[in-house]
């Protein structure tokens, strides 16, 4: 043992072991299921206190608020040059079998199926999951986390579930209006592009619209909602190593909430397709 | 040189009347075991100054007094309840009793420095009317009652610090846990939290647990007190008499206690590591 702080322990003799290629997989392994459960926890606590008091009901309009008005400028943008982008790729095709009059079906149904949850969860996610991280990352290596537990207050209730709540209400709300906005802007292309007739456009996209498309859009921006909200946060908690630690948090956050939205995409469209066919 | 630092160690006291007791409290991290079977207690009013070098576990024990973690091993009780086996659910109703004072202040830097002194009130649902005389009052106890509007980043370190105490004293908890309380702060800056320190300690009788480095901090609340007749800090004269305020101390070294005693028994001690301190 050391006497001095100057003095430092003398290494052991002979080189320290390396650990085996088996070894290392196996902690990794170990790791990550570690996290997934700690993911899992952190989620589910997230809604189950809902259910029970005290509920952060001022922190939750302060969150829709930055989530839903915050993010409203990029998703009004991107949807009206998605729904324009959309006419002029499709557009073009059907012109060559002269049926330009389906683009505003198929614009329609791209929009509110596909397109309108998943670019908004996609944009949403660079956004806010990020800002999630990196807000609840810098309150705990400035001991803001602790300060919390120290007075009392559960983390997960003031920070995470609010914030889930928030997501939860405003994404749907977002997607419908950047579906909305999308429709327009494909309208817009449609007419000056493939000089289609507004209203003809408009009504062609909404008839084709069923309820079970509606619903198919709406539950997917529940799941996408969810899954950038917890990431998001779960990343922010579990930040290591300072601030160095929150960019990394940041960063995985964006990364592990976009690729689990499109991953969540897939498993929802088939879900969705399934139960089209049997339910609606 | 000490006949053996661990002979005056204390043992774990069976007072039913200690208000924090650690019992062989181990703890580690993925670096190695960082508290290797602390015991010791902390008796009503008493001011128990943990003395240590960075890294040898001050914080740590802290955090588990205040059931921020959970030792690996070992019992701590507070206010005779067993921290170590509750729920976190229990202990964030046992730690309303707990009051923290962070090393870096840890306010919410979104928060006024009003809204972070109300924070506690506001979570226990107490009448808003009620709210701004009683943060005042706390404010102007560490006086920075101009600072009410203010964000912690407009203020000092020192300022921060003294937020940080308002906060942990609003609700008037019988226990405060200082982390380095004057870490990193000028010696102006120190005796003001010093002085803050044993105010809380003479006035309301607040037990306390404060982790340092600095020797000098511990030798003050063991030979100066508060008189709230005249508002001025004076020197003991005599030494500690029955009923006033007891100052002990604990050296943590390797994560066990090197010693422990008081600071008479510290001066005495003829040890080369503990003379290090005392330089």
């Amino acid at each position: 043992m050391a006497e001095t702080p100057l003095q430092v322990t003398q290494p052991q003799a002979g080189s320290p072991e390396t650990p085996s290629l088996v070894e290392v997989l196996l902690d990794a392994a170990k790791t990550n299921v570690l996290r997934i459960q700690d993911y899992s926890k952190l989620s589910f606590r997230s809604l189950t206190n809902l259910a029970t008091s005290p509920r952060y009901m001022q922190d939750t309009l302060a969150q829709m608020d930055d989530i839903g008005v915050g993010s409203l400028p990029i998703v009004l943008l991107s949807g009206f040059f998605i729904g324009a982008v959309m006419v002029l790729q499709t557009g073009a095709q059907f012109e060559r079998f002269g049926q330009s009059s389906l683009t505003g079906d198929v614009v329609s149904i791209a929009l509110v199926r596909e397109l309108g949850p998943t670019i908004t969860g996609l944009l949403v996610a660079g956004r806010c999951a990020s800002g999630m991280a990196s807000e609840l990352g810098s309150m705990l290596v400035t001991e803001q986390v602790d300060a919390m537990r120290a007075m009392g207050t559960d983390p997960s209730r003031k920070l995470v579930s609010p914030r889930v709540l928030a997501t939860l209400i405003t994404l749907p709300l977002l997607t419908a209006i950047s579906v909305f906005i999308g429709l327009v802007g494909g309208m817009v292309a449609s007419v000056f592009s493939l000089r289609l007739d507004a209203t003809t456009f408009w009504e062609r996209a909404i008839k084709v619209l069923q309820f079970s498309d509606i619903m198919q859009g709406f539950s997917k921006t529940l799941v996408f909602g969810f899954i950038l909200a917890t990431v998001g946060c779960y990343q922010g908690l579990n930040v290591r190593g300072g601030t160095q630690g929150v960019g990394r948090a940041t960063t995985q956050a964006v990364v592990v909430s976009s690729v689990l939205i499109i991953i969540a995409d897939t498993f929802l469209t088939k879900i969705a397709l399934f139960l089209a066919d049997k339910v609606f | 040189m000490m006949e053996s630092p661990s002979s005056l160690a204390l043992a774990p006291e069976r007072s039913s009347e200690a208000v924090i007791q650690f019992h062989d409290v181990r703890i580690g991290f993925a670096e190695g075991e960082i508290l290797r079977g602390v015991s010791f207690s902390v008796q009503p009013q008493e001011t128990l100054v943990l003395l240590g070098e960075t890294g040898s576990g001050k914080t740590l024990t802290l955090k588990i007094a205040a059931g921020l973690l959970r030792p690996d091993s070992g019992a701590v009780d507070v206010l005779g309840e067993r921290v170590s086996r509750m729920s976190e659910r229990e202990l964030l109703v046992l730690r309303r009793n707990v009051g923290f004072v962070f090393q870096e202040g840890a306010l919410f830097d979104s928060l006024t420095v009003g809204e972070n002194v109300a924070y506690r009130l506001h979570e226990d649902h107490v009448n808003e009317e009620e709210i701004e005389p009683r943060v005042l009052e706390v404010l102007e106890f560490v006086e920075l009652g101009h600072t009410m509007d203010l964000l912690p980043s407009e203020l000092s370190g020192g300022m921060r610090r003294r937020v940080s105490i308002a906060r942990a004293l609003v609700d008037r908890p019988p226990i405060l846990l200082y982390d380095s309380p004057t870490a990193g702060l000028d010696p102006i800056t120190s005796q003001t939290i010093i002085t803050l320190i044993l105010r809380l300690r003479d006035v309301y009788g607040v037990t306390a647990l404060l982790a340092t480095q600095r020797l000098q901090d511990g030798f003050a609340f063991a030979n100066f007190h508060f008189d709230p007749a005249t508002r001025r800090v004076r020197r003991d004269s005599t030494p500690e008499k029955p009923g006033t305020a007891v100052t002990r101390f604990l050296v943590l070294r390797d994560g066990k206690i090197y010693f422990a005693g008081s600071p008479e028994q510290l001066l005495a001690a003829n040890d080369p590591y503990l003379q290090r301190f005392l330089v």
